[in-house]
């Protein structure tokens, strides 16, 4: 099948899914009312609460949202098949994530753009709003854990791309600096910093000096290394601690200095590899040739698609970004339904081309099983394969492979790394508010929260191994992070059910993703805790047997809650109640 | 067609400067809070020398007082000498 047949349905049924079922839930569930005086109106500050043309605000929305792993799924998750990957993405887009995002939204408009996990805590109770935070803090571990091994395993596979990725932070210290002191605008610092970076990127792919390869440095890879290790395992272990040392002077900065001004260079990217490869995909015409179901798989894909596609299906965290930030600059409410159901099409747009980029670039089938052999093949190789697919497709535009290699892992990566510093930061803050909600006052100063973020997040990245020993097992977390993430998305859709219900609306359009979502998710965690990591597991591991068993119990624990909320044992007041 | 670029370019300007105008925003702020509590410190109780002239700018801070409240979470004014709702 032609991969640009498979785009074409993709967006076709994302254009149906905003025009037909979005109109129908902003009209008929969340009843929409245009006159509706919203928090960016009501509070309006110039800081916070600031009124904002809808293009612009979705824009916004869009690249906050945006990463590395509406990628990674779906690369891993065409191990069972292009069509499972396929439907799970643009069904949950138009079913789940649309009416995710979309409801967070409009919950935290109605509810003075306050954030889901206040939400939480005024809709359900105190208990509900530590459930919350326990989640989002074991969610940000897993971000941290799961793209510090990314990045350190692609700087270790394109050495190409380290130098210019590094060239990115002097130059995004510059930006801000040039901006904050208000000199120029950010448009052109921004695109001249893409521009060098660019530059030295295809200087790098050609000139083989300027390729920082930590292997090679040690005598290849069959030499050893450090502390007895391996020269992979060793060159892991000195970027994992390097890139340790970078989030936390990334997360202690002020946003302005080094954060912001990397995210307009990295927003650039995504606009630009968005294009680049869609219109790649459309000049080469490739084939599908990954199978359309894989019926070998050694792992049923019932339930595990749905947690190894979190992102580009739906995703909790972009429930955090709805009703913590966007929530506050809406303009209008009817607006709500562009910029919440179009950013989680947007998403869903990005994992369609990672599904298309995967499925097209292996020769024959059989090339795609020599690599894609089992599931801890697919997700050893997902990531890799993506590169490798979209540099076939930017090959369209006649740009020479090894330096559209380069590009594209170097797109890979700069999401990996934005989500890596943003998600350490917010863990920082979660430490810390968990500090005064525990009483330890401690937890909420700047250096000791970001020492533990940091230090938990080294430990749990460091600690997992894979069959190819130290430094191979960072995917092992890949399943947890879904399942967090799901588990998130499972209580925003409840806190939305909630209050639909108290409103006497109709909830069944959020109810019913959010039992799927959480029955898959239970599923997913009961098979692999207890068949696979516990004690008499096949692949006993105690570390994963415990974080697993932790969400597996916050998951219950969701339940219960969510059965006591749905029979109407909590009924506090609310402002959108009147 | 040119002017439709120029929009565009600066659709897209919007976008990218929208959390940085945000930031900064909000540290300026920051920094207008900090000089508010220097010069009304009377207020809450610290010594202030200079008082009596700060006190000639009370009427140019009543609405960014009144603003400055609601920010803190404070429905009404939490002081008896500043009175504004």
């Amino acid at each position: 099948m032609s991969g640009i047949l498979i785009a074409l349905i993709g967006m076709a049924v994302f254009a149906l899914g905003y025009r037909y079922y979005s109109k129908f839930i902003a009209e008929k569930i969340f009843r929409l009312d245009p006159n509706y005086v919203t928090p960016a109106h009501k509070y309006k500050d110039g800081v916070d609460f600031v009124p904002t043309n809808k293009f612009v605000l979705w824009g916004h929305h869009f690249s906050s949202i945006a990463g590395a792993a509406p990628i990674l799924g779906p690369a891993i998750a065409l191990y069972w098949g292009w069509l499972p990957a396929l439907l799970w993405v643009v069904l949950g887009t138009v079913f789940a994530a649309g009416v995710h995002d979309f409801g967070t939204l409009v919950l935290s408009v109605r509810n003075k753009g306050q954030s889901v996990g206040t939400l939480a805590h005024r809709l359900v109770g105190q208990r509900a709003k530590i459930l919350f935070l326990f989640i989002i803090l074991i969610l940000v571990l897993m971000v941290n854990a799961v793209f510090a091994w990314v990045v350190a395993n692609l700087f270790i596979s394109y050495p190409s791309s380290v130098l210019p990725v590094f060239i990115q932070i002097p130059l995004a210290v510059w930006i801000g600096y040039v901006v904050y002191k208000g000199k120029t605008k950010m448009l052109i610092p921004s695109l001249l910093a893409l521009a060098v970076m660019y530059g030295v990127a295809i200087i790098a792919s050609r000139v083989e000096f300027l390729q920082i390869d930590i292997v090679q440095y040690f005598g290849g890879e069959g030499a050893a290394g450090i502390f007895g290790l391996g020269a992979v395992s060793s060159a892991f272990f000195i970027w994992i601690i390097i890139l340790m040392i970078y989030v936390y002077i990334a997360s202690t900065l002020p946003v302005w200095k080094l954060l912001q001004p990397r995210d307009f260079i990295n927003s650039h990217q995504l606009v630009l590899g968005l294009v680049i490869l869609y219109i790649g995909l459309f000049l080469t015409n490739p084939q599908m040739t990954a199978p359309v179901t894989n019926s070998g798989a050694d792992t049923p894909w019932l339930p595990l698609l749905f947690i190894t596609i979190a992102c580009g299906a739906i995703s909790g965290f972009h429930g955090l970004v709805s009703s913590g930030t966007s929530a506050k600059q809406l303009n209008n409410e009817t607006e709500a339904r562009f910029v919440g159901y179009a950013g989680a099409v947007g998403e869903g747009i990005l994992a369609l081309l990672s599904i298309i980029a995967v499925g097209t670039f292996f020769a024959t089938q059989s090339d795609f099983f020599a690599t894609y052999g089992s599931f801890v093949d697919a997700n050893e190789a997902g990531l890799g394969v993506f590169i490798e697919g979209a540099s076939v497709l930017a090959g369209g535009l006649a740009i020479p492979p090894d330096i559209a290699t380069t590009l594209v892992s170097i797109m890979v990566i700069s999401f990996a790394a934005t989500s890596l510093d943003t998600s350490v930061r917010l863990m920082r803050y979660i430490i810390g508010e968990l500090g005064i909600e525990y009483k330890v006052p401690t937890l909420n100063k700047k250096h000791v929260a970001t020492s533990i973020a940091v230090g938990t997040s080294a430990a749990l990245v460091l600690l997992p191994e894979g069959p190819q020993g130290f430094g191979s097992g960072g995917y092992l977390l890949w399943p947890l992070f879904g399942t967090s993430n799901q588990l998130l998305a499972a209580i925003s859709l409840m806190l939305i059910a909630v209050w639909l219900k108290r409103l006497g609306r109709n909830y069944i359009a959020v109810i019913i993703p959010m039992i799927f979502v959480m029955a898959m998710t239970l599923w997913a965690m009961f098979q692999q805790v207890i068949f696979e990591w516990s004690w008499f597991g096949t692949e006993s591991n105690t570390l994963l047997f415990i974080l697993g068993s932790i969400i597996f119990v916050f998951a219950i624990w969701i339940i219960l809650t969510a059965v006591q909320v749905m029979t109407g044992k909590y009924d506090k007041p609310l402002d959108s109640d009147h | 067609m040119l002017d439709k670029v120029k929009k565009l370019i600066e659709f897209y300007e919007e976008v990218l400067s929208m959390p940085h105008r945000q930031e900064v925003a909000r540290e300026l702020r920051d920094e207008d809070d900090l000089f508010l509590l220097l010069l009304y410190s009377e207020m809450i109780g610290i010594p202030n020398p200079v008082y009596y002239y700060t006190l000639e700018l009370y009427p140019y801070m009543i609405e960014k007082f009144h603003d400055w409240h609601l920010r803190m979470g404070m429905e009404k004014s939490p002081l008896t000498g500043i009175r504004c709702c």
